[in-house]
């Protein structure tokens, strides 16, 4: 079992949580984890991205090889394009519809839209829809996760220590919230999956 | 033994706590940050009070370090790569007085230079120092090498270099721990004199020096960190260097060939074990991160017409960081299949976050300088250095901490007037004061501008040591009370702003303007800290 993961974003729309209740999932399942991180620079409002790898035999390299991602989890459309040399050919995409724009020249979301509907397999998910309707604004990042769901080698139990390690600090409340917006995300994508 | 889910730099931290050290130094800089951070909430650090401060640059750091291991107590030095160029000074004497207390730097490198302005190798600097170097492969090596280089450090009485890449630095794994070691005692170094570096001892302790050098190559042969894999395709060995071993592993998984392979993570090179290697294989390809400083150094050890490709022969990029990709072509692995960026996907650099004071200091700035034309604005390294970018455009150089100051001094001395310099709080205090200095006393007309939010902003917030003193800094240097002002960079001050500027370009001498106004994300992240200290007081009540 592997599973190859690139996160994609916008620096400070936090993907290193979602690579966080990834990595704590990975653990609680006893998988072997390594995850990449970007710090610094990048990190003022300018594309980030992350590779988390999960494998039951031992993982050598830190990054992902061309073409052999599983997934693109993205929380910006136009981010989860950026990375499509490391999707493989049966790969799945799954961002955020809401774009972030920051740059004078950000393409016309349709067309970007369009982009990623030429993949055979993608998911679109207004996340950022999604958190406001069940009122957990905060959460769209974890919406998206949580749309991610099937396409990961975890168990409902994986994410609720993750999001329980993670949010625990902050409460139960947050927990809950942030459980809540996973379920969401995940109802989504079992409705357009089918 | 415990298993923790670390970062690269977050492994090593953890090293050199369980070996039992008594201070850690540094200066914050991508991608070296976060071994002092972890160390500052470490529990165990707590526990022991290890010294665990920010220091106000890296030669700072390095001498304290130095101090420390002279009164006999392990000390780590963190730093990023051209952090080691500023304190150069102190890293190469210690080579040359020795240690007492066991002492290990560890020096973060950024090929590709993700958030760096060039991408020197470190294991330059530690083979021109001539002290052993460790190089790990991930992060369970770099918690090993870290626990383990203050015994080769304490047994050879020399500084121990650690050189990681911003990949391993920024990159998580599981790690097992080891047991907690004790700490040194305070005790005197045996040899009194070891620590003067007068021309007649220093003389004796180079000798010494050089003397160890066959030693420390013996440390390397021995080394659990370099070996030989044994390959049935003796056509061609691999040395693969650090963490060029994982891109390695990663390219071979799935073929059928194999290679001899001769994994090297420590050096000076092991000689010996080169020699034997290449003799068992027709020729030899190295892959290494950074400079190609052990396929150079082939050349004084195998005969001439040996091959060897690599970064240098061409096989692989000679720049930028590593990769799988990297390597799989270089050995003629085919690469899967792979789309293309779709071309509508455009660049996204980083910014200056929205309402972040240095962007009201630069439209200020802009617009006062009007009437001079561009080109004159000396700049620096911090979040301020993303002014060069459209739409501000506001800055003409970027090029080490605290050469905003002195080029503006220096393009003064040209003719250049007025020049502008623009640096930060914190790398005003690293390496500006100094400079400033060298104004005052030329009178030199400069408009120096300190843009004051109170923190290291770009690595994510650390301290800054001049946070509250800016002022009396700049008038105990000599700057003119009159010529000192003070603004608040906002956009409801902008007009006065731009006159103040305006008044002070045309002062000949040295002006120096401090705009106040606290980082955007600190101020955040401090309301946030605020809030939760009240949560938890209101639950304990
Ligand atoms: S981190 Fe602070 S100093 Fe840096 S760009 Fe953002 S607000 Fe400005």
């Amino acid at each position: 079992m592997k599973s190859d993961i690139l996160l994609a974003g916008v620096g400070g729309q936090g993907i290193l949580s979602i690579a966080a209740v990834i990595g704590y999932a990975a653990l609680n399942r006893n998988l072997n984890l390594k995850q990449a991180e970007v710090h610094g620079m990048s990190q003022r409002g300018g594309a980030v991205q992350s590779n988390l790898r999960i494998s039951d035999e031992e993982i050598s390299s830190d990054l992902i090889q061309s073409g052999m991602a599983d997934l693109i989890l993205s929380v910006e459309p136009m981010e989860s394009l950026r990375y499509l040399p490391m999707l493989s050919e049966n790969g799945w995409l799954v961002t955020n519809s809401k774009p972030y724009i920051n740059i004078p020249d950000y393409p016309d979301i349709d067309s970007v839209y369009d982009e990623i509907k030429k993949l055979p397999n993608h998911i679109i998910i207004d996340a950022d829809g999604i958190a406001s309707e069940i009122k957990s604004r905060k959460s769209s990042n974890i919406v998206v996760l949580g749309a991610a769901i099937p396409f990961l080698p975890f168990e409902w139990e994986d994410y609720e220590f993750g999001i329980n390690k993670l949010f625990g600090r902050k409460g139960e409340e947050i927990v809950q919230s942030n459980l809540e917006a996973l379920k969401a995300g995940m109802e989504f994508c079992k409705t357009i999956k089918e | 033994m415990k298993n923790k889910l670390l970062l690269g730099d977050e492994a090593l931290a953890q090293g050199v706590l369980d070996a039992g050290i008594s201070g850690c130094y540094a200066y914050p800089g991508t991608p070296s940050t976060e071994i002092m951070e972890y160390i500052q909430n470490s529990k165990l650090a707590i526990e022991r009070n290890v010294h665990r401060s920010w220091s106000t640059n890296e030669k700072t750091a390095m001498e304290a370090a130095l101090g420390m291991s002279y009164a006999g107590k392990r000390a780590m030095v963190s730093m990023k790569h051209v952090g080691l160029n500023v304190a150069s000074d102190a890293f190469m004497n210690s080579a040359i007085t020795g240690v007492n207390g066991g002492l290990v730097v560890i020096v973060a490198d950024d090929p590709s230079m993700h958030s760096s302005q060039n991408e020197q190798d470190s294991r330059f600097y530690g083979k021109f120092a001539l002290i052993p170097i460790f190089e790990p492969s991930n992060q369970q090596e770099a918690y090993d090498m870290a626990y383990e280089a203050f015994d080769l450090s304490e047994k050879y009485q020399v500084p121990v270099m650690i050189r990681i890449t911003t990949r391993l630095a920024h990159s998580r794994s599981g790690v097992y721990t080891k047991a907690v070691r004790e700490m040194n005692q305070t005790k005197l170094p045996g040899d009194m004199r070891q620590f003067i570096l007068l021309p007649s001892i220093a003389r004796k302790r180079y000798k010494g020096l050089l003397s160890n050098q066959e030693r420390f190559i013996f440390e390397s042969e021995q080394s659990p960190y370099n070996k030989i894999t044994e390959g049935s395709n003796k056509d061609l060995g691999i040395i693969a260097c650090g963490l060029a071993n994982n891109y390695l592993n990663e390219s071979m998984k799935g073929t059928s060939q194999e290679y001899p392979i001769l994994k090297i993570s420590q050096y000076p090179v092991p000689v010996n074990m080169i020699r034997k290697f290449a003799a068992s294989c027709k020729e030899l390809l190295v892959l290494e991160e950074g400079y190609p400083i052990v396929e150079e150094s082939l050349t004084g050890l195998l005969n001439m017409d040996y091959k060897v490709s690599g970064r240098l022969e061409g096989s692989l990029p000679l720049d930028g960081e590593l990769n799988s990709d990297h390597v799989s072509r270089a050995l003629g692995i085919e690469l899967p299949a792979s789309k293309e960026i779709p071309s509508l996907v455009a660049n996204r650099p980083p910014t200056l976050c929205p309402g972040c004071g240095h962007t009201d200091v630069f439209l200020a700035l802009n617009e006062a300088l009007v009437t001079y034309g561009k080109g004159r604005v000396f700049s620096d390294i911090g979040c301020y250095t993303l002014g060069a970018l459209d739409p501000l455009n506001a800055i003409d150089t970027c090029v080490d901490m605290g050469a905003s100051v002195t080029m503006a001094v220096g393009a003064a001395d040209a003719g250049l007037i007025p020049a502008v310099a623009m640096i930060g709080d914190s790398t005003f205090t690293h390496s500006g004061m100094t400079g400033l200095l060298d104004a005052v006393v030329k009178k030199s007309p400069i408009t120096l501008i300190i843009s004051d939010n109170a923190t290291t902003a770009m690595t994510g917030g650390q301290n800054s040591a001049g946070t509250g003193s800016l002022e009396k800094i700049c008038l105990g240097l000599g700057v003119d009370r009159e010529h000192l002002i003070m603004m608040i960079p906002l956009r409801k001050n902008h007009d006065e702003n731009v006159d103040i500027m305006k008044k002070e370009l045309e002062y000949n001498g040295v002006s120096v303007i401090i705009a106040q106004r606290e980082c955007v994300q600190t101020a955040a992240r401090d309301k946030r800290i605020a809030a939760a200290l009240k949560l938890k007081k209101v639950a304990n009540t």
